[in-house]
């Protein structure tokens, strides 16, 4: 099933994505409304939410060009010194863009 | 992760206002992101107005990037909407790891402030929340920051975008991943955590290398969660 990119075609593809969004970011919220919150589910979702975050980063990490994994360990060391995100993220950043040009 | 604090999920103008200028200085990354969608979105073919559309209500930057590799002459419905769900899908792990702070609000409230989730302002408002700091201004707030900044970023793509000739090479594609990664330094650390990283790291590889494109994080997410289940921390 196709929708054509002319007319209100792209309007209704758009609308499409906006839905499938608007699930993904209800969907989590009214499922966990039917779990009770034992310490074990907290336990559970607290586990889950710095995991999210490793999971995203590790494929980044190893699929990455030298100058993604460089902006990578940057701003990991820059933020166990600094503790600070923003500065972080910027030497991060420029780290890339200068490997980037050499 | 204490929740009968009543003032951790305050929200009012104030809070809110608070987040918002709290991540207007990533907000200056999102515009650049914004204006490199608005830019490719162009070069793929998409009209003005539908793009300005797309990016105010679907807010979510990787999967729009990627309705664009799909977008011809026709779009087949299903592998977008597939596409479109399996890259934000991570938004279903954001909504459950706020539950315990969201359901404090009545549910009107509760999805509206759902209707502007991203990265950065769950990342934030997580730590906070973790510390026992209020954080739903935080995360309202600097939602509607980043919403915006995105549509004005999309804005400036259509008439500027030419102007970053190659966003790569300005290492302005890290600027998420390092923003992400801060936020897992400066979070909690311990051996129990390490090692659930560990699992969740490992797993998500084994899921990016073996499995459907886009499950990593799903699978890695769930991997370190389960883990945490089940080797629970000693009550404080």
């Amino acid at each position: 099933m196709s929708i054509e990119t002319t007319g209100y075609g792209p309007l209704i593809i758009i609308l499409i994505m906006a839905v499938v969004t608007l699930a993904t970011r209800w969907g989590g919220v009214f499922v966990m409304s039917f779990v009770p919150i034992s310490y074990r589910v907290k336990q559970f979702i607290s586990a889950m939410s710095g995991s999210v975050l490793i999971a995203l980063l590790t494929p980044l990490a190893i699929s990455g060009d030298n100058g993604a994994r460089l902006a990578l360990l940057t701003t990991a060391v820059t933020m166990l010194i600094v503790k600070k995100p923003l500065p972080a993220i910027a030497a991060g950043i420029i780290a890339a863009a200068l490997f980037r040009q050499i | 992760m204490s929740d009968s604090d009543p003032h951790l999920h305050e929200l009012n103008c104030q809070n809110i206002w608070a987040g918002f200028k709290q991540l207007v200085p990533i907000s200056f990354f999102v515009v650049i992101f914004g204006l490199a969608f608005g830019l490719a979105a162009t070069q793929a073919g998409l009209d003005n107005s539908s793009i300005i559309v797309m990016s105010t209500l679907v807010f979510a930057g990787a999967s729009q990037f990627a309705a664009l590799e799909l977008w011809s002459v026709e779009v087949a419905i299903i592998p977008l909407a597939v596409t479109v769900f399996a890259i934000n899908a991570r938004h279903l792990l954001m909504g459950a790891t706020l539950y315990p702070w969201l359901r404090q609000l009545p549910p009107t409230k509760r999805y509206t402030v759902m209707l502007v989730v991203s990265d950065a302002n769950w990342a934030m408002s997580m730590q906070a929340f973790t510390r026992g700091e209020p954080a739903m201004g935080l995360l309202f707030g600097g939602g509607l920051a980043l919403w915006s900044f995105w549509i004005l970023g999309t804005w400036l793509g259509l008439y500027f975008g030419n102007a970053i000739q190659d966003p790569v090479s300005l290492g302005l594609d890290m600027v998420m991943g390092c923003f992400l990664l801060a936020m897992v330094v400066g979070g909690q650390k311990d051996f129990r955590m390490f090692i659930i990283w560990i699992v969740a790291a490992v797993s998500s590889l084994l899921a990016y290398w073996y499995l459907p494109p886009n499950s990593h994080v799903i699978v890695g997410a769930l991997a370190g969660g389960i883990l945490g289940a089940i080797w629970l921390e000693k009550k404080r």
